[in-house]
């Protein structure tokens, strides 16, 4: 049953990432220029060795053969080389990546950590004040454009009060060795003798652009959850369960809770690709150095290697998070898998 | 999506910045933060000619042979101790410094101090195509540009700590050559490891010097980290770590400057430096610079081949706008190409009056009382010199309209720009330099000789014999009197011709915070931090 289940995700997959190679090989033709530039990143390249390259990417051989060459190198690890550095561009990738991922994940944390129990308690105080406060703090939240918000943090926290830095993932001055690319762990793994300083700053560092990332995302879990905990209170076996003589507070955690959070894990996922859109307006504005300011800064530069690489990588990544969270909700919820 | 930003900020800046003042973070590193305005484009000078990259790599990484005094613009020993010229003025002989220690670094260590071997392998580079790195780079920007090549004849070892440079024809501007930032010397045993190594590129990109900073590491478009020189020759910086900071965005410099991010930042835009003047938390430092903004006449075009059209055309500007609603009062009026703190600068010319009768008179006189149509062409880019070209050129429009000139403005996206006047498409356009040297001649040659009308940087395509023979005259004489005497010839003349009407010299500008002491702008070249300290 649920290997059945699986294999049909799995298929589904596969086609979805036919689908976005195929899209990612066209871009290679889509693009201003040469298309040999385009799909190797060498800018001038001479007689001589356009004549070896055109051979290797079988340009001349027809569109099938030449996807098929451009599906080798992707999982060769053999990208094209970006048109700023002349780097491989999945290491370019790999480089910012973390940045991002560090960011979009403690934002997540931040929007769960909130956005749970405030939805909670605004569906068991529903139509009370308490109920009417959040609410509205979501829905403003929920309007609010990121950039804005952004610039007014920064105006308070930074500008005003100068609490907190504007820009980066730690004060240039601390030199943290890079190990795995996610700053606080690599600051807790460091020998350096500025270790709780450098750790301390880059929590300064961080609390800004993950405040800002966490706010639509929060709302969203905000309103989710009310939704989904007062269609679970409404149903019979909570009133069966209260009927019983259970308290609130059981029942609550018991029965109402388990029930209504299983569709917002499913949102977590939905979430996941609103994160990442979110995060390229976050990262532009707080000068943190991932992949969505990498990849504005290439469509800045026409760098289109990196353009091709960095929407493959993306996509994937919210295909692959996507699909995860919706198997993983299948696995917690029976009724799903039917 | 960044223009929003960047605008918002500005506003949000504007109306905030003054609230209060923010509390300053405590780091217990010792070092210090330069925003730089982009990236370096090579870690050698010897390849590039913008200020960009020679204030994020000269004075730090690297010595001279000679340096200039930034108070009077002297010539003072650097790592050449003393040095003797001929009396032909052929050949200059230096003795090199004793005890001067080369970068340690991760990718280099050194075996012997600094000789006379460095001195020639630095500058051999630029001159003989047989030279191990000579073929790596496809040109050296600003010796080419003074025609090293075809100066400089010979270069000789005498003994270990002294070498004679020997020139086919005497130039007084050699030694100020060798003074700038460009002639950074490098050691001979790090090339000779790297033509071992096979990794000839890495001259220009890992650096070796002498000076008072070492490379640590650099992330292209984030930073460039650089450690104090522990066995530097002079006194040693107070700062173990310098950090040069990318910040390309003009209004998140202004912003991490507010929250000390960044410790010293330049700030070319005078409209922010107001709003940072406000604040008692830092300093802004100025100074007039080797630089100057004016209005070049094509002279191969007809009307202004005419020296009374040029003429009426430089007495109806009215300088006095320009300077406020262009340079905001930040800059000083021109009236030769030199700045009044150059040592050769004439304080006998005549400031130049704003006469709208007398120019039209001179027109009537010219065969025009009904006027003409002309373009002016307005340079797309800020720089220095001119920070708003457009807006200088509808004002010379308006003023123009005055005595009976029709004028169109033009413009073009910079590089098209630069390619069409090269090719002399313009009547008239606003345009600048900044000197790369403290000496006269890096203006007046460049400017207005008939070499540079060839070579495109004489944008009126101006080429007079007297003019030419009196700047080749000035740098033929050793005697300094006689050469001042030359160029306040030239520059006379250039005025009574008037080939192009000088109109600024801007001041440079940079912001630092109060608690950083001993850093100053160098009118004659990049940034220098070795005298930095920071209080806490």
């Amino acid at each position: 049953m649920i290997f059945h289940y699986l294999m049909r995700r799995m298929f589904l997959l596969s086609f979805v990432f036919v689908a976005l190679t195929i899209f990612a090989f066209s871009l290679g033709y889509l693009f201003p220029g040469d298309v040999l530039s385009n799909f190797t990143g060498l800018r001038n390249i001479s007689p001589a060795d356009e004549i070896v390259l055109r051979q290797q990417l079988g340009l001349d051989q027809g569109y099938w053969q030449q996807y098929i060459y451009f599906n080798q190198r992707i999982l060769d690890g053999n990208w094209a080389l970006s048109f700023s550095s002349q780097q491989n561009v999945l290491d370019e990738i790999l480089n910012v990546m973390p940045a991002t991922l560090e960011l979009a994940s403690y934002a997540l944390l931040l929007s769960l950590l909130i956005g749970v129990p405030f939805g909670i308690i605004a569906a068991v105080r529903k139509d009370k004040w308490l109920d009417k406060l959040i609410s509205g703090f979501a829905l403003v939240g929920y309007s609010i454009p990121t950039f804005w918000w952004a610039l007014l943090l920064i105006m308070v926290f930074s500008l005003t009060l100068g609490w907190l830095p504007t820009s980066g993932r730690l004060s240039v001055l601390y030199e943290i060795p890079r190990l795995s690319g996610f700053m606080l762990p690599d600051i807790l793994g460091s020998d350096a003798p500025y270790r709780n300083e450098a750790l301390f700053d880059a929590i300064r560092h961080l609390l800004l652009p993950s405040l800002v990332l966490a706010t639509y995302p929060t709302t969203v879990m905000i309103r989710f959850t009310r939704e989904s905990m007062l269609d679970v209170l409404e149903q019979n076996y909570i009133k069966t369960a209260r009927a019983k003589g259970l308290t609130r507070l059981q029942v609550l955690y018991k029965h109402g809770l388990r029930n209504a959070l299983l569709p917002v894990t499913r949102q977590v996922g939905l979430q996941f690709s609103t994160l990442i859109t979110l995060a390229m307006i976050t990262e532009v504005i707080f000068s943190w150095p991932g992949i969505g300011r990498w990849l504005i800064d290439s469509i800045y530069q026409r760098n289109f290697p990196a353009i091709q690489g960095g929407v493959l990588v993306v996509s994937s990544l919210v295909i692959a998070v996507n699909m995860f969270t919706e198997i993983l909700h299948t696995l917690l919820n029976p009724l799903a898998r039917k | 999506m960044k223009s929003i930003g960047s605008f918002a900020t500005i506003i949000l800046l504007t109306i905030f910045s003054s609230a209060c003042q923010p509390i300053l973070p405590t780091t217990r590193v010792n070092g210090l933060v330069y925003c730089a305005e982009g990236s370096p484009e090579s870690f050698n000078p010897q390849l590039v000619t913008s200020g960009t990259t020679i204030d994020a790599i000269s004075q730090h990484l690297y010595d001279r042979l000679l340096d200039i005094d930034p108070d009077n613009g002297e010539l003072i020993p650097g790592l050449a101790e003393s040095w003797q010229i001929s009396d032909d003025g052929l050949t200059y002989r230096f003795q090199i410094r004793q005890g001067v220690e080369f970068h340690h670094t991760r990718y280099f260590s050194p075996t012997r101090q600094l000789t006379a071997e460095d001195v020639l392998f630095t500058f051999g580079r630029l001159l003989f195509v047989q030279h191990p790195f000579h073929q790596t780079a496809t040109e050296y920007p600003y010796f080419d540009s003074v025609e090293w090549q075809q100066l400089v004849e010979k270069l000789t070892v005498i003994s270990p700590m002294e070498i004679e440079f020997t020139l086919t024809k005497p130039d007084s501007s050699f030694l100020s050559t060798l003074a700038t930032d460009f002639a950074a010397i490098l050691s001979a045993e790090y090339g000779a490891q790297l033509v071992k190594n096979k990794t000839l590129a890495d001259l220009d990109q890992l650096p070796v010097g002498t000076g008072p900073f070492l490379y640590r590491n650099y992330q292209k478009d984030i930073l460039i980290r650089y450690y104090r020189h522990p066995k530097y020759w002079r006194q040693l910086p107070q700062m173990e770590q310098l950090v040069i900071d990318i910040v390309p965005d003009n209004t998140k410099r202004i912003a991490k400057l507010l929250t000390h991010e960044c410790d010293v930042a330049p700030i070319p835009r005078l409209a922010e430096l107001t709003l940072l003047s406000k604040r008692e938390d830092f300093v802004i430092d100025a100074q007039t610079s080797m630089n100057v903004g004016y209005w070049a006449f094509n002279t191969r075009v007809a009307p202004f081949d005419q020296v009374k059209v040029r003429q009426a055309l430089s007495y109806a500007i009215n300088k006095s706008n320009i300077m406020q609603a262009v340079y905001f009062g930040q800059a000083e009026p021109a009236n030769s190409l030199l700045p009044p703190t150059s040592w050769a600068y004439d304080k006998n010319l005549n400031i130049q009056r704003y006469d709208p009768q007398l120019a039209k008179k001179l027109l009537s006189e010219a065969g025009y009382p009904q006027g003409f149509q002309m373009d002016i062409w307005a340079m797309p880019v800020q720089r220095l010199y001119n920070p708003n070209a457009l807006k200088m050129a509808e004002l010379i429009q308006a003023d123009l309209a005055q005595i009976g000139v029709q004028a169109h403005i033009v413009s073009y996206e910079w590089n098209t720009f630069r390619r069409k006047l090269r090719q002399g498409e313009h009547d008239s356009v606003l345009i600048g330099w900044s000197a790369d040297n403290a000496d006269p001649d890096n203006f007046l040659r460049p400017l207005l000789s008939c070499a540079a009308a060839i070579s495109g940087s004489n944008r009126s395509n101006w080429c007079d014999e007297n003019y030419d023979e009196l700047i080749a005259k000035a740098v033929h004489t050793p005697i300094l009197e006689e050469r001042r005497a030359f160029y306040q010839q030239a520059q006379q003349y250039q005025a009574e011709q008037m080939p192009l009407v000088p109109i600024a010299h801007s001041k440079r500008f940079q912001v630092r915070s109060r608690n950083i002491s001993g850093v100053r702008i160098n009118p004659y070249g990049g940034i220098n931090f070795t005298a930095a300290g920071k209080s806490l």
